[in-house]
């Protein structure tokens, strides 16, 4: 369709030839509109769905979409919610995730999406339309300065000003997203631009001086790092997010196993490492295992493979540091080594070259881990286990136990659903009760933390994932920052399943405000809530309210068998329920409060 | 503790808000910033005197080298490095005050750009410290206005910030 295009621009200057006969050779060269780059950029960039919403700012692109097929548009119904479901694509596939907004408030929605991404470095693309470039700065209907307003939440950002620059800024910004530590890449084109004409020309590489993500480790940290590695007495391995984006579960597996210590994820790389594996010991943090947060504490050498020392992991950072431990911290960005904490080896690289590395140092070193210090270790570490008596809770016959629906829910799907979640207890419950066995399936706003997120994340993974199973575990306050998108699943049919544990309250808040505020539950009590089926129904798809603890399973099979339906379950859960164990805010790691305590 | 940072960074709009953004997103202070393009039009030259425990320094060294358009960063304070300022100051003087500002003014190897009846105005380049100086010397309140490029630094010798 674009061939038609082709528009006769360059005439070469006559050419005089022997005996004066002069011909005129016109070369026919493709110039399409901005609107029309941008779009051929994502299809050489093998984009198959972007995600967006359309005004004033972005017709041009939104013409140009519509005259092509290879790029599919999902309309959504919220700005909010297409970042959130590029982001989700990009989270359960390896690919940047696309979306494209319009001017003014279509990018003030997307902020939070794109804050989202930054915060969890998850690589996006989003195409922001601004008002024409002759009227920036003139306060002229939807203009917002939308590289200013997103550039402390974005790894880079552009604002175009020539139509030549289209193509190769759109490749920067694919390479940029998904590069060294990922991130989202913003590029806002002034509708203008979109539609001035220039040759298409589609760069192969890109050359950016300033900027030079790293690779391979260095040797030298790399054979220290091993060497204490192996001298350790009590070594413990924390593994993060890192692991995911980098794609080095397999090489994190294998170096657990070869040096046979305790390994935790966090809640950003849960699944790098498989759950039900003996040598795992769970999440560390405010809600991590009592095992994990205590080895953390107690270890004398902890190995960071592509984690950051976050408060809600480490807990009180002074705390954190009275007791000594060599750090041995692996991570892509240098500015995320020594942040938090002091670090004894730092090695800068992306992990699943680093970690190759190490493996590599491991095999041909002689020295080998002192055994009966790992016994030990091992002794102390499933003591800890038992103190801590595992992941459990009070079930009852009487009331729904969330913890309850999401053992189920592991059974009902065979631990192999991908998982989305939207942030509160839920999302702890999720994180703690569902064994993730490999990476890529546990989906969750980590860094931010931002409600809204569970569904819209859940659209972009079922539809880079068709006929995959995806749950997206949430809460009644969660889902209804964007329960509007339960149309753009009905338009799109995309089959998901959304768990809803239902207790009437914002769960965490009111949690912290029974711990640390005197019972008194300022504001966090959902009163008027929807009839959720009705709302289901209203929108197209099948609603379930499940009330007994006995109908959980059966509800849960009937929603899962229905493989081409939404199916909405509203689980009344016990709103006294709280998440165990528990790190206080500001509290030390070992100042783990478990569920007797209280 | 004072450290004095220079930079190079791509010649482009929005570079300079990057680079400010970064100290106050991420609460880190700014005591002076300098910048202008280099011999080579597409790179800026940046100096930022800024002060903070040596965590805060190796972070804010770190997150300058992260932000794409910076394409190198070297820490001065931590080597043998020149720093110069620039100021323009307007000083109230009358009768035979005069002479004895020209007097502060020679022995600060500053020099006098402009005269009129009531006022003298002083040009003088030295380091942050010695321009400190020169106002105390001068008195605060015969000042009448003061003008400070903040501080440029440049390493010493083989010490070279160049792509």
């Amino acid at each position: 369709m674009l061939a038609a295009r082709q528009r006769l621009t360059k005439t070469l200057p006559t050419i005089i030839l022997r005996g004066s006969i002069s011909f005129k050779f016109k070369v026919f060269v493709m110039e399409l509109t901005g609107a029309e780059i941008a779009i051929r950029c994502l299809q050489e960039e093998g984009v198959e769905y972007i995600f967006g919403y359309p005004g004033g700012a972005v017709l041009h692109i939104y013409d140009a979409l519509f005259q092509q097929d290879k790029v599919k548009h999902i309309l959504v119904r919220h700005e909010q919610a297409a970042i959130h479901a590029a982001d989700g694509y990009a989270r359960s596939s390896e690919k940047v995730g696309v979306a494209l907004v319009t001017s003014g408030p279509g990018i003030t929605n997307a902020v939070t999406g794109i804050a989202t991404a930054y915060m969890d470095s998850i690589p996006l693309v989003v195409i922001s339309g601004q008002v024409p470039s002759y009227a920036i700065g003139e306060d002229a209907f939807q203009e917002v300065d939308a590289v200013g307003i997103t550039r402390p939440c974005v790894k880079h950002n552009f604002l175009i000003k020539d139509v030549k620059d289209i193509a190769p800024t759109i490749k920067k910004a694919f390479y940029l997203a998904k590069s060294g530590r990922p991130g989202p890449v913003l590029v806002d084109i002034p509708k203008d631009i979109s539609n001035h004409k220039a040759e298409f020309i589609y760069p192969s590489s890109v050359n950016i001086r300033s900027y030079n993500p790293a690779g391979k480790g260095d040797s030298a940290q790399i054979k220290r790092a091993v060497q204490i590695l192996l001298e350790a007495k009590r070594p413990m391995i924390y593994s993060g997010g890192g692991v995911v984006l980098s794609g080095a579960s397999a090489q994190l597996i294998e170096l657990v196993r070869l040096l046979g210590f305790p390994c935790t994820t966090t809640l950003m790389g849960l699944g790098a490492y498989p759950a039900s594996d003996k040598q795992f010991v769970g999440m560390p943090g405010m809600h991590g295992t009592y095992e994990a947060c205590m080895a953390m504490q107690h270890c004398d050498v902890l190995l960071a493979v592509g984690a950051r020392f976050d408060d809600r992991v480490i807990g009180n950072v002074e705390h954190f540091a009275q007791v000594p431990r060599k750090i041995i911290h692996i991570d892509i960005d240098p500015s995320s080594i020594a942040k938090r904490v002091k670090v004894d080896v730092p090695v800068v690289g992306d992990l699943k070259l680093v970690l190759d590395q190490m493996l590599n140092a491991l095999r041909s070193s002689k020295q080998k881990s002192d055994a009966s210090d790992l016994t030990a270790w091992w002794k102390q570490v499933d003591e800890w286990r038992v103190k801590g008596g595992g992941l459990r809770y009070k079930n009852s016959t009487e009331i729904i136990k969330p913890q309850f629906v999401i053992e189920k829910l592991y059974e009902v799907t065979g631990g192999d659903a991908f998982v989305t979640s939207d942030v509160g207890q839920h999302q702890m419950w999720a994180a703690q009760y569902y064994k993730f066995n490999k990476p890529r399936r546990w989906i969750n706003s980590g860094g931010l933390g931002t409600m809204g997120f569970g569904l819209p994340a859940a659209m972009g993974v079922q539809l880079i994932n068709p006929g995959a199973t995806v749950a997206c575990v949430t809460g009644e306050g969660s889902i209804q920052m964007n329960i509007q998108e339960l149309s753009t699943c009905k338009q799109f049919h995309l089959p998901i399943k959304v768990v809803s544990l239902n207790n009437r309250y914002l769960g965490m808040v009111r949690q912290w405000q029974e711990f640390f505020h005197g019972n008194r539950y300022s504001g966090s009590y959902m009163d008027a809530l929807p009839d959720f089926v009705k709302l289901a129904e209203a929108y197209g798809h099948v609603g379930m309210r499940i009330d007994k603890p006995s109908d959980v399973e059966p509800a849960l099979k009937e929603a899962f068998a229905r493989k081409k339906d939404l199916v909405f379950m509203d689980f009344q859960t016990d709103p006294t329920e709280n998440v165990f164990p528990m790190v206080p805010g500001g509290k030390g790691l070992s100042e783990v409060i478990l569920s007797e305590d209280l | 503790m004072r450290h004095i940072i220079s930079l190079l960074m791509e010649n482009e709009a929005g570079a300079l808000s990057r680079v400010a953004g970064l100290f106050s997103a991420r609460g880190y202070n700014i005591e002076s910033l300098a910048v202008a393009p280099t011999e080579d039009p597409t790179l800026s030259r940046m100096t930022i005197v800024t002060n903070g425990s040596d965590a805060v320094i190796e972070q804010i060294n770190k997150q300058l080298n992260k932000l794409i358009d910076v394409a190198a960063v070297m820490d001065l304070s931590e080597g043998e490095h020149l720093e110069r300022e620039l100021m323009l100051i307007k000083v109230r003087s009358e009768g035979a005050a005069r002479a004895e500002l020209k007097r502060i003014t020679d022995i600060f190897h500053g020099r006098v750009i402009d005269e009129s009846d009531r006022t003298c105005t002083i040009e003088l380049t030295d380091t942050c410290a010695k321009l400190d100086s020169f106002l105390q010397a001068v008195g605060r309140d015969l000042i009448l206005e003061t003008v400070r490029t903040g501080a440029s630094g440049i390493g010493r010798g083989e010490r070279i910030l160049k792509l």
